[in-house]
């Protein structure tokens, strides 16, 4: 049978951002999938070089709009490691806080996406009101409502006062409430399960090996996520990885699904164990050595190498991001499936293109 | 899961009011603390050029002989590093948004 390529992306709807894939197909089925990727190329780990460490928390922040905070949050330990600067354990906790808020928002962005991806539009706005509720929360307490910049080198630059710790848990509470109505679709609803199960499996085995991280694997049924590393307060609050093994697209859909209440129960345990005390510690001097930090993105795991030689310009600042350590198994899936899946598959990675190209 | 899940969902949500505002038509309800607008004071300025050295996208000029001190709105990204940085606590970010400007260039005071 003749063979066709059909370009998917750069612009396509389903794609929040520029990701081109040039798919063979035979009849109906996709053979082959050629990636290329390099449309959102902005040159950030160029500019460790020019900006001072402090500036470039800035940069950091801005390499993806979704995971803006744990980006934040990952530079600063990263830059405080080589200092050996130890955070007051307020500020810990604060960091974790708006941590897993930034999770609850982006896995809300990510299934209202999804909802949108297979044409269930009334989903996807409902999704997007429950976000548009922490998204409040976030900017009450942080003062920006998708790029939190509180984090900074020695700590957090915001206090959340304890006279408006009982309003936001409220709202959380019927946040969490919402989000059960939700969810309750996502993983019940006929429709959604005849669109999702069985589409793009990963075996346990392929997921390890191509070396998924986030949802994707655990997913898959490996039990892995950062947080258990202890960072920030998760040595203090413990967190148990959600996995599925079944390893489909309904698999990644409802880890996400399940994580939100992990993070709403997470943000409720910091919130009761939140000590009192300083912010921040005044940091002076300049980083040197080098340093690998690691932590748990909403979309999995990122990795931050930093360089510095004791001047005010770190040397060298690399970044290995989630969706760029996805994107071989999605390759390894898209072979085989339908046409009218790969959007699916696709958006089950949650694609976050401005992270993978920086 | 019982029937008419979503339809129950659809119809509460469609009776509830929408949790965004009707922007152009109504005014942006200001969040305090929201880091909005970046207000000047020049009463307290003494023109020591920190800010437009520590600003990160190169929003702000000043100019020590002249005591001018300007904002490009386009490129400011209101991280209120400047206001951190200022010795003289001369600049602040307000809580509601600068008017839309349309070409880049700066607006001096």
């Amino acid at each position: 049978m003749a063979r066709t390529v059909i370009p998917f992306g750069p612009q396509h709807p389903v794609l929040p951002e520029p990701v081109h894939l040039d798919l063979v197909i035979e009849d109906e089925k996709v053979v082959e999938a050629r990636p290329s990727i390099g449309f959102i190329h902005r040159g950030l780990e160029k500019l460790a070089e020019k900006k001072d460490y402090n500036e470039f928390l800035f940069v950091a922040e801005r390499i993806c709009g979704i995971c803006s905070a744990i980006h934040g949050q990952t530079y600063c330990q990263a830059v405080e490691t080589l200092m050996n600067v130890s955070v007051p354990p307020r500020a810990v906790y604060l960091r974790t806080i708006w941590g897993e808020l930034s999770r609850i928002h982006s896995h809300l962005l990510w299934l209202g996406l999804m909802a949108d991806g297979m044409g269930f539009e009334n989903l996807f706005m409902h999704s997007w009101r429950i976000r548009e509720r922490v998204l409040n929360i976030i900017e009450a307490t942080t003062g920006a409502r998708v790029i939190f910049g509180v984090c900074k080198v020695g700590g957090v630059r915001r206090d959340i006062e304890p006279d408006a710790i009982p309003g936001i848990l409220a709202e959380l509470d019927s946040i969490e409430k919402d989000m059960r109505d939700v969810t309750k679709v996502f993983l019940n609803d006929k429709s959604v399960k005849a669109r999702l199960c069985g589409v793009g499996v990963v075996s346990k085995q392929e997921a390890w090996d191509l070396g998924a991280v986030g949802p994707m694997l655990r997913a898959s049924g490996v039990a892995q996520d950062m947080r258990t590393l202890g960072y920030a307060a998760f040595s203090d609050i413990p967190v148990v990885p959600i996995t599925r093994t079944e390893g489909d697209c309904y698999a990644r859909c409802a880890v996400r699904c399940e994580e939100l209440f992990q993070s709403v129960e997470i943000i409720r345990q910091a919130f009761n164990r939140i000590p009192p005390g300083e912010i921040a510690i005044k940091v002076t001097g300049n980083p040197a050595g080098e340093t690998i930090t690691r932590t748990e993105q909403p979309r999995g795991e990122v990795v931050y190498h930093l360089k510095a030689n004791g001047t005010k310009h770190l040397q060298r600042f690399r970044v290995r991001t989630p969706t760029f350590a996805n994107l071989p198994v999605m390759l390894k899936i898209l072979p085989g499936c339908d046409l009218a899946d790969v959007p699916m598959i696709v958006l089950t990675i949650d694609p976050c293109i401005s992270c993978t190209e920086r | 899961m019982g029937y008419f899940q979503m339809s129950r969902l659809a119809l509460k949500w469609a009776l509830t009011k929408p949790p965004t505002s009707r922007y152009p038509f109504e005014p942006r309800k200001v969040i305090p603390g929201s880091r909005g607008r970046l207000v000047f004071t020049k009463d307290n300025c003494v023109y020591c050029t920190v800010c437009a050295k520590r600003c990160p996208t190169g929003a702000l000029l000043v100019h020590r002989a002249e005591k001018k001190w300007a904002i490009d709105r386009l490129r400011c990204i209101s991280c209120g590093y400047c206001v951190e940085v200022c010795p003289k606590k001369s600049l602040e970010l307000a809580g509601d948004h600068a008017a839309p400007v349309a070409a880049r260039a700066r607006e001096f005071t």
